[in-house]
């Protein structure tokens, strides 16, 4: 089978401008990294501000261009600094954003921007296009009345649902999650992920899913990726990653995690004690 | 004796619908070397109840209490001027967004020498001494070259050391760290922690951490007191919370953590519980 998405050592530089005093200079943001997901699963970049897998998910998402190397959807190489963008490609590949009070446009009603990608990739009626996104609606967990009203009316975990309803308005094969549940509440946060959970299963969604955090990618992911200044330092089953990593700093990240779990509280009461 | 003693603490906010109640009858103490948490989601009223006892909230807010004592002195009584004597000096907060809590105008050396001269009167060589040694002592390398650096040249983690510095500057009682760690990154967020817990420990501080991560809490505190829209449903040492927690909310938050999930779907709260059954168990 070939994998939804393919990544061959994806590179990307960012030039800064110099100016009368300072010598212009490259930002090597992504260095070589190279990936597969499969249909239907589910592959977690995990890294923190800066270690640019927020670079990676624009290059996946064909927002940037990569500098240099191979990116290949269901097996077809995807270049768009050379052939451009067309909405067959667009419609592949859809993103959700970490901050749901950002990217839904306050002056649009939800099921104007639910049908928004349908407007300009497809040729829908607008009977059919409202029928979508009443059914889009109900699938996200929302109701049918919500169509009508604007983001503002709406608390923050209902409204990245809508933001998860508008990126699969276009049937995508790979959804693109940058830091989707970071922004919420714990239990607003389970419910999210109960969803997403949920739509995978139902559709055969393929994820990308970029988290900082590494609880929620322990419950979430097939395979992991960790990186480290514009690299993959680790890369594997989810499994194997977090029974036996192997890089330093994938060991530092794990140590750094604060845990819940009334063993490791004990142990704290008691080096306090001490 | 207790360093902060709140009683029935109501906070309300008048709103075009009609008053706003944030935060509704909450009591709690803190007393001198130990670490309190409240958690809670957002809405809760952790972080205005705080605010309400530090006396920052804006003139909007009505705020009532059947007591609100530090270290025995009346706080809500007080004029003004004579509580900000108190607040910043013998009460000091950390937030949550390090570089928006620091003035972008100023250099840092600048913002803690002030803290220092409007509190102690200190001249300004002991300002900069005094600025140098407690730069180093928050872990803050070349302290004497970084007084003169601008936030917007410093990153989120140091500027958050920053801000404890300044907090620290005047030997507080009491420290308020109102989601001191939730901007950062993991492995700063530890490093933030272990400064804070080191430093509460050497200084015998009474500490109040608000947060939402129960991963935090965990990790630092003593007692903890849960919130949820304004109330406080349980409060309990941080051994017995995690281990037997007494009511259904507790309950039904630590098991939404993804570390404890079980089975393929996470239990969620509003799946089960209505706001009677969780205020049902609500503590005073």
């Amino acid at each position: 089978m070939t994998p939804v998405l393919e990544a061959r050592n994806l590179v990307r530089d960012y030039q800064i401008p110099g100016s009368l005093l300072k010598r212009g200079r490259t930002v090597h943001a992504v260095k070589g990294v190279s990936f597969a997901v499969d249909q239907g699963k589910t592959l977690a970049i995990v890294g923190e501000s800066g270690c640019g897998k927020s670079t990676l998910a624009r290059i996946v998402t064909m927002i940037d261009p990569a500098t240099s190397g191979e990116m290949l959807i269901d097996g077809e190489k995807v270049d768009i600094a050379r052939d451009g963008l067309t909405s067959e490609m667009r419609r592949k590949v859809q993103i959700v954003f970490q901050n749901p009070y950002g990217t839904l446009n306050p002056r649009k009603k939800i099921g104007d921007i639910l049908s928004e990608p349908l407007i300009i990739n497809t040729r829908m009626k607008a009977d059919e296009r409202r029928d979508k996104a009443m059914a889009m609606l109900k699938k996200v967990g929302l109701e049918e009345k919500h169509y009508g009203r604007y983001p503002h009316m709406f608390s923050g975990g209902q409204r990245q649902r809508v933001a998860i309803a508008r990126a699969l308005m276009l049937n995508p094969r790979l959804l693109v999650l940058d830091e989707p549940v970071s922004a919420l509440d714990l239990s607003v946060q389970a419910q999210v992920l109960n969803l997403l959970a949920d739509l995978q299963d139902e559709f055969q969604l393929t994820y990308v899913f970029i988290s900082h955090d590494l609880s929620v990618v322990r419950y979430i992911a097939d395979d992991v990726m960790v990186m480290y200044y514009g690299e993959a330092v680790e890369y594997g089953s989810r499994e194997d990653v977090f029974s036996d990593p192997k890089h330093s700093y994938t060991k530092t990240l794990f140590a750094a995690t604060p845990r819940a779990d009334v063993d490791s509280i004990k142990e704290r009461l008691a080096r306090k004690a001490a | 004796m207790s360093l902060l003693e709140v009683e029935n603490l109501v906070v309300e906010f008048q709103t075009a619908s009609g008053p706003f109640r944030a935060v509704n009858g909450v009591s709690l103490k803190v007393n001198e070397g130990e670490v309190l948490a409240i958690v809670g989601e957002s809405g809760s009223g952790k972080s205005v109840s705080m605010l309400a006892a530090m006396g920052l909230l804006p003139w909007t807010a009505k705020v009532t209490a059947d007591k609100l004592q530090f270290n025995g002195i009346d706080l809500l009584g007080m004029s003004p001027s004579e509580r900000r004597r108190i607040v910043g000096k013998d009460i000091a907060m950390i937030f949550q967004e390090p570089i928006a809590s620091l003035n972008p105008c100023f250099t840092v050396g600048f913002q803690i020498e002030e803290v220092l001269r409007l509190h102690l009167g200190l001249d300004k060589a002991a300002r900069r001494a005094r600025a140098i040694e407690l730069f180093e002592l928050v872990g803050i390398p070349n302290a004497a070259e970084r007084l003169s650096h601008y936030p917007h040249q410093m990153s989120g983690g140091q500027c958050q050391r920053v801000m404890i510095a300044i907090a620290l500057s005047c030997n507080p009682k009491l420290l308020i760290a109102d989601e001191p760690t939730t901007a950062l990154d993991v492995t700063i967020q530890k490093q933030i922690l272990d400064l804070l817990m080191r430093l509460q420990a050497e200084h015998g501080m009474g500490m109040i951490i608000i947060t939402h991560n129960m991963g935090v809490v965990a990790e630092t505190a003593d007692r903890v007191i849960v919130q949820y829209k304004g109330r406080k449903i349980e409060e309990a040492d941080v051994l017995s919370l995690f281990e037997s927690p007494k009511s259904t909310y507790t309950r039904a938050l630590l098991s939404a953590l993804p570390d404890n999930a079980t089975g393929d779907r996470l239990p969620t709260i509003a799946e089960f519980l209505s706001d009677d059954q969780i205020f049902a168990g609500a503590v005073r």
